[in-house]
């Protein structure tokens, strides 16, 4: 347990470093000067080797990866091409606003799957069932944005109940924040609660086919009293995989979500640093994002070893 | 096992076979829909390179934001183009990138997967941790690296989502590999002195057929969604090529005056993806009949 423990870590400590490598080599061999971007065409000679100089510009690139790498450990993300700012404040502001949505949005999907995909399995015969699985097979078609955007036809363009963008932080105004949060956090919900209600009901079914509740079921209980009573805890093992791992994807899914909303997460400050050529400050966010999508993988191999005594057999 | 592996498990699959009925193939209602749906779509790309209703890239200030009509089925969006027209040569772009991306993950995942499937445990190993970084990097994250770069092209979409489905090929065709190596054909090929470049061309492969064939469907859809989602950013096709994402995202400023302009890229992308989908699903039922039994 113990070594398997060093192995992984190791392996993430490795893979955090060649992806590091991969995004700083991805943005040194970009065409076109960060300074000449940032100054304009006109700038002077002196003022392009001047800002060379004041970023580092002119360093070697190991050198310069190594700056970036070291100021990233002790959380210094460096100052923006563009704007001359500290990004460091500006990413932490940006990712709680991300944050609450991803947050909500896993509630949302957690709040649907649960229920309906426990239902589908135990009826996975009836025509409820079924249709409940064409429904979540459809579901899983729609992509995030494009449930944004009917959502806003309805609830905002019809309906007028709700905002159709923007962003209020909670301790401004509550009762705006909660309105705006409502449809950005439901498209990605949504969409990732039908992914998930797939695998809660293969997870159940799984469940269904064990001795232990049939043996339930012939006592006498009932399909759903069998399984709430015997087998939820057992399903609860791979649902708790794949909803950490779905964190990931609602990450990535939030960068389109909150320009359909004009959420100002790190999605999009993402791409406006894209559109400005802030390039360090692509850089960091994208290498941030792949910190979270490692993370939790390496998360969840750990969860895993300490959920499941029989993983904890198998992989000594 | 890591967390892709793991989550590979936990994938919804058919029902278990309940032993009742022998290996029986079943055409299920998924491979049917499935089937018809990407028929349809691929109908459409291809209808598109003969007859057009109109010029889909025509803009025409005369008739701007019309309902749909006898001359303008699906209307026409801000710039008087024909939303019809859009639609049906979307089809083209959307399969473009999808044939390409998924074209460039398998070849270059199905190798990648044998190898490490036939190569000692330890490079086997070393392959997939690997694998495992490559997926750090999901579609989108890649193709906003890219275009950063190298600027908005469909070359980049295709590129940046056939890296990033080149592990699920690498993956799959490892884990079914494994299996076909410890069978007892494969043993007594070994026996009979075969190299591993025979058993794996000759026994290998053709056993993990089942798997690229279904994986590919699957990654279909997945790049219609990634390729939808870059168009919608502004980071795909670039104007003036028609595409399903960049209409929605046009479309997105006018939803209170015309919300069809977005119903109907929205409705031919949910048709793309839910078609590749149940495709895959109705085709994993039909070719592997431990699957089957899905009444």
């Amino acid at each position: 347990m113990a070594l398997r423990l060093l192995i992984r870590t190791a392996v993430l400590l490795v893979s955090l470093a060649v992806s590091s490598v991969v995004v700083f080599a991805f943005m040194a061999v970009l065409p076109g000067d960060p300074a000449r971007v940032a100054l304009g065409v006109n700038a002077s000679p002196a003022a392009v080797a001047e800002m060379h100089h004041r970023f580092g510009l002119d360093r070697p690139l190991p050198q310069q990866y190594l700056g970036w790498v070291g100021g990233l450990l002790r959380l210094d993300f460096g100052t923006s091409y563009v704007s001359n700012a500290p990004i460091g404040p500006q990413i932490s502001d940006r990712f709680q606003v991300t944050l609450w949505l991803v947050v909500t949005a896993m509630v949302v999907a957690a709040v649907i799957a649960l229920p309906l995909g426990t239902v589908m399995a135990v009826r996975h015969r009836r025509l409820s069932g079924l249709l409940l699985s064409a429904a979540s097979q459809v579901g899983v078609s729609v992509p995030a944005f494009l449930a944004g955007i009917l959502l806003i036809t309805v609830f905002a363009v019809r309906l007028g109940w709700l905002p159709s963008n923007g962003w209020t932080p909670p301790a401004q105004d509550p009762a705006m924040f909660l309105k705006q949060l409502v449809l950005p956090a439901l498209s990605l919900g949504l969409v990732q609660g039908a992914v998930l209600t797939r695998y809660v009901r293969s997870a159940v079914l799984d469940v269904m086919r064990e001795d232990y509740v049939r043996t339930a079921r012939a006592k006498g209980l009932r399909p759903m009293q069998a399984l709430l009573s015997h087998g939820m805890r057992n399903a609860a093992v791979p649902v708790v995989t794949v909803l950490a791992l779905q964190l990931v994807t609602l990450l990535i899914g939030a960068i389109v979500v909150e320009r359909v909303f004009v959420v100002p997460g790190l999605g999009s400050l993402l791409l406006d640093s894209v559109s400005n050529r802030d390039l360090i400050l692509v850089q960091d966010v994208v290498m941030l994002l792949v910190l979270a999508v490692l993370v939790v993988n390496f998360l969840v191999d750990l969860l895993y070893l300490v959920i499941d005594p029989r993983m904890r057999v198998a992989a000594r | 096992m890591s967390s892709q592996e793991l989550l590979a498990a936990a994938q919804p699959q058919g029902e278990p076979h309940t032993g009742v009925g022998g290996a029986r193939r079943a055409i299920g209602p998924s491979l049917v829909v499935g089937a018809v749906l990407v028929v349809l779509v691929v109908a459409m790309a291809l209808v598109s390179f003969v007859w057009v209703p109109h010029d889909p890239t025509l803009v025409d200030a005369t008739h701007r934001l019309e309902k749909p009509n006898g001359s303008y089925w699906f209307g026409t969006d801000k710039f008087g183009r024909d939303v019809f027209s859009q639609v049906l040569v979307g089809a083209r772009t959307t399969l473009f990138v999808g044939f390409v991306s998924v074209g460039v993950a398998a070849v270059i995942g199905v190798p990648l997967g044998l190898v490490a499937a036939v190569a000692p445990r330890w490079l086997g190993d070393t392959l997939m941790r690997v694998n495992d970084i490559v997926l750090a990097f999901p579609a989108l994250l890649l193709a906003i690296m890219l275009t950063a770069a190298f600027g908005q092209s469909t070359f980049v979409a295709m590129v940046a989502i056939g890296v990033a489905t080149i592990p699920s090929f690498a993956r799959l065709i490892r884990s079914g590999g494994l299996q076909v190596m410890g069978t007892e054909y494969v043993l007594a090929a070994r026996v009979a002195g075969r190299r591993t470049t025979a058993i794996s061309l000759r026994h290998v492969l053709p056993n993990v057929g089942n798997l690229v064939i279904v994986q590919s469907s699957v990654s279909f859809a997945i790049a219609v969604l990634a390729e939808a989602a870059l168009s919608f950013l502004g980071f795909g096709t670039p104007p003036p090529t028609p595409s399903w994402g960049r209409m929605l995202q046009e479309s997105q400023e006018l939803l209170f005056l015309a919300p069809r302009l977005a119903i109907f890229p929205g409705v031919a992308i949910a048709v793309a993806v839910l078609g590749f989908n149940l495709l895959g699903d109705g085709l994993r039922d039909y070719l592997d009949p431990r699957l089957e039994d899905r009444q």
